[in-house]
C-alpha cells in the first residue's frame, strides 16, 4: 500500500491567529481519509493549502514522494490533484457534458494553431475527452442529465457532477469538501455508494460532517480541533475516543451510535 | 442543446452568412451600398474577435480599438515613409499588435472586471495619443493617405473587391471562432468565463489562456484595421479612439455575446444606423444610444439569443 499524498508540518496563520497548526497526515492509495472536526477547525483551510490555493506558512506537500510544495493551483491539478469545493464551483453556463469536460484539461494536448484551424487532432482530442466524461457521468449516475445546462440543476446533482468532473481528470489524488452536505438521505446514500466504487487507485481525502457515512466509509480518520490534530486513527479508535467525544462528537454522539449499529 | 447540434446549428449560420455576402450585391450594387457592407463585414471582423475574449474568456476590453489602430497605421505609416510594400505592411501589424497584445496583456489580465476594462482603456488612449502626437509619421489628427494595396501591378481599389475581401476574410474569422469554441482551447475558455477558481482546479492556465483570447482578439483587430484603412484609402486617429472601442464592445453585448453571431449583428446594426439616420444626423447619437440601452433593458441576452429562444419557443 503506497502513500500518494505526504503532507508534512502544514501551518497557516491569518492576522496572527494560527488557522492551521503543524499537520502532517498520509493518504495511501486506494483508501479514503476523512478529515473530521467542528466548524471553524480549519478543514476547508487545511484542503485549501494542499491544492495551492493558500500559501502555507510552513510545512511541505509531497505527491508520490515529490516536493509540490507552493505550487499554483493548476500545476498541481495537472499532477493529478484534483479537488471539489464546500461551495459549489460548476460552469453554471455550460452544460453537464462540457463541465465534466473541463475535467479532461490536463490530457489534452492540442495546440492553439491546431484549436484555432481546427486540424483532425482536435477532433480525435474532443471525441477522447468526449468518451472520457460520459464515462465519468455513468459512473456517477448523471448520464440523463449529460446535455442538461448545470445552472438548473438540483444542489445534489451539482455536488456530483463536481465529483465527475474530478474523476474526469483521473486523479492520483482526489479532495472532496463536504460532498453530502445539503444533500437529502437518498442523495447521500447514493454519494455513499459512488465513493466507495471511487477509491481503487485513488487516494481520496474526504472532509465530511456525515459522521455514519464518515464511519462506515473511511480507512483512517483525523479529528481536527481548532487547528490541530486531536486524534487519529480507525473508525472505530475515534469512535471511542474520550476526547474526540467531548471536543467534536458529543454533538453527534446519537449518530455515531446510530451508525455503529 | 448538445455541443454537436450547436456546431451544427453554428455551420449552418456560417452557410447563410456566406449566402448573403454571395447574394447581397445582385440586390443592391450600387457603390455606396457596396461600400457600408465592406464596412460591416470589417467591423463584424474586429467584433467577432472581441467575442472571442468577451464572450468565450468573459473578459472585457475597452481597448480593442487600439488594435484596430496598429493595424490601421502599421498598414498605412510603413508603405508610406519607409517604402514597405503593403502586403508585407499588413502582416507587420498583425505582428506588431500580437506583441503588443501580449506585452499589455500579460499585467493587465491579472486584474478582473472594472479594473480590467479600465487598464484596457488607458492602454488604447496611449494608442490614440501615439498616433495623434507622432504627425511627421502618420499626420497627426488630419490622418494620412493610406497607399493602395496592389497585388501583380493590379490596384486593389474598387469598393465591389474590397467587399469580396472583406466579406471572406469575416467568413473565416467566424469560422475560426465557431471551431475553437469546441476545442480544448474554446473548453479552458468557457471554464474561465464561469469560474477561474473550478479551471485552475481542473488544471486550466487561467493566465496563458487568458493571454490567448486576448492575443487572438488583437490580430482580428489588426486585420480589420488593415483592412479598414486600405479599402479607405485614408485614415484618421479616429479609428483608434475611445468611441470605436465602445462600440466594439456594443456590438458584441447587444448582439449577444455567447455567440460569434451576436457580434455581427451588433456590428451590422451600429454600423449600418449611423448611415440609416445620416439625414437627421442631430439625432443620430440619440437615436443610437436609445436603441443600445432598450436592447439591453429588454434583450439582456442579446438580440441572437433572445431571437434563438424565440424561435425555439415557436417550433414547439
Amino acid at each position: 500500500m503506497s502513500t500518494v499524498l505526504e503532507v508534512r508540518n502544514l501551518s497557516i496563520t491569518f492576522g496572527g491567529v494560527v488557522a492551521v497548526d503543524d499537520v502532517s497526515f498520509d493518504a495511501p492509495r486506494g483508501e479514503i481519509l476523512s478529515i473530521i472536526g467542528p466548524n471553524g477547525a480549519g478543514k476547508t483551510t487545511l484542503f485549501n493549502m494542499v491544492s495551492g490555493l493558500y500559501k502555507p506558512r510552513t510545512g511541505t506537500v509531497l505527491m508520490d514522494g515529490e516536493n509540490v510544495s507552493g505550487l499554483s493551483p493548476f500545476k498541481l491539478a495537472r499532477k493529478g490533484l484534483s479537488r471539489t469545493f464546500q461551495n459549489l464551483q460548476v460552469f453554471p453556463q455550460q452544460t453537464v457534458l462540457d463541465n465534466v469536460m473541463v475535467g479532461r484539461a490536463r490530457w489534452e494536448t492540442t495546440s492553439l494553431v491546431q484549436d484555432l484551424l481546427h486540424l483532425p487532432a482536435v477532433a480525435r482530442q474532443n471525441q477522447a475527452s468526449r468518451a472520457h466524461a460520459l464515462s465519468a457521468l455513468e459512473r456517477t449516475g448523471l448520464a440523463s442529465h449529460a446535455h442538461t445546462i448545470a445552472g438548473g440543476l438540483s444542489y445534489g446533482v451539482l455536488k456530483r457532477l463536481e465529483i465527475a468532473r474530478a474523476i474526469a481528470s483521473e486523479p492520483r489524488v482526489l479532495l472532496l469538501d463536504e460532498p453530502a452536505a445539503g444533500c437529502n438521505a437518498v442523495e447521500t446514500e447514493e454519494i455513499e455508494t459512488m465513493l466507495r466504487g471511487l477509491a481503487g487507485d485513488v487516494s481520496i481525502v474526504l472532509i465530511e460532517h456525515d459522521m455514519k457515512m464518515v464511519m462506515r466509509l473511511s480507512h483512517q480518520v483525523l479529528v481536527l480541533n481548532q487547528g490541530r490534530i486531536l486524534a487519529r486513527g480507525k473508525p472505530d479508535e475515534i469512535r471511542s475516543n474520550p476526547e474526540v467525544i467531548a471536543a467534536y462528537l458529543g454533538t453527534h454522539a446519537k449518530e455515531v451510535e446510530d451508525a455503529s449499529n | 442543446m448538445n455541443g454537436k447540434s450547436e456546431l451544427y446549428v453554428s455551420s449552418r449560420a456560417i452557410g447563410l452568412l456566406a449566402l448573403l455576402i454571395i447574394i447581397l450585391p445582385i440586390f443592391a450594387n450600387s457603390n455606396y451600398v457596396i461600400r457600408i457592407a465592406a464596412l460591416v463585414w470589417i467591423m463584424g471582423l474586429a467584433a467577432v474577435g472581441l467575442h472571442i475574449l468577451m464572450g468565450l474568456a468573459g473578459q472585457i476590453s475597452l481597448g480593442h480599438a487600439g488594435f484596430f489602430g496598429i493595424g490601421a497605421y502599421a498598414s498605412a505609416v510603413l508603405p508610406a515613409r519607409y517604402g514597405v510594400p503593403v502586403p508585407l505592411a499588413i502582416f507587420a501589424g498583425i505582428a506588431a499588435s500580437s506583441l503588443v497584445a501580449y506585452l499589455v496583456g500579460k499585467p493587465i489580465l491579472r486584474l478582473k472586471g472594472h479594473y480590467l476594462a479600465i487598464a484596457t482603456l488607458g492602454f488604447s488612449l496611449l494608442v490614440g495619443l501615439a498616433i495623434t502626437s507622432e504627425v511627421s509619421l502618420t499626420g497627426g489628427p488630419d490622418g494620412m493617405d493610406v497607399e493602395r494595396l496592389s497585388l501583380g501591378g493590379f490596384v486593389i481599389e474598387a469598393p465591389m473587391i474590397w467587399y469580396w475581401i472583406s466579406g471572406i476574410l469575416l467568413i473565416g474569422g467566424t469560422a475560426i471562432a465557431v471551431v475553437l469554441r469546441d476545442s480544448p482551447t474554446g473548453r479552458a475558455l468557457r471554464a474561465i468565463l464561469d469560474s477561474e477558481i473550478a479551471a485552475a482546479s481542473m488544471g486550466v492556465d487561467v493566465a496563458r489562456r487568458k493571454l490567448q483570447a486576448f492575443v487572438i482578439a488583437s490580430v482580428y483587430a489588426a486585420v480589420a484595421g488593415s483592412a479598414l484603412a486600405l479599402m479607405n484609402g485614408f485614415i484618421t486617429p479616429d479609428v483608434a479612439g475611445f468611441m470605436v472601442s465602445v462600440e466594439f464592445v456594443a456590438m458584441v453585448v447587444i448582439g449577444g455575446t455567447a455567440t460569434p453571431f451576436g457580434a455581427l449583428i451588433g456590428a451590422a446594426l451600429l454600423t449600418t444606423l449611423p448611415q440609416l439616420l445620416a439625414s437627421f444626423s442631430d439625432y443620430q447619437d440619440i437615436v443610437v444610444g436609445l436603441i443600445i440601452m432598450l436592447s439591453m433593458i429588454f434583450l439582456r441576452q442579446g438580440i441572437v439569443p433572445a431571437l434563438g429562444q424565440l424561435f425555439r419557443r415557436k417550433s414547439r
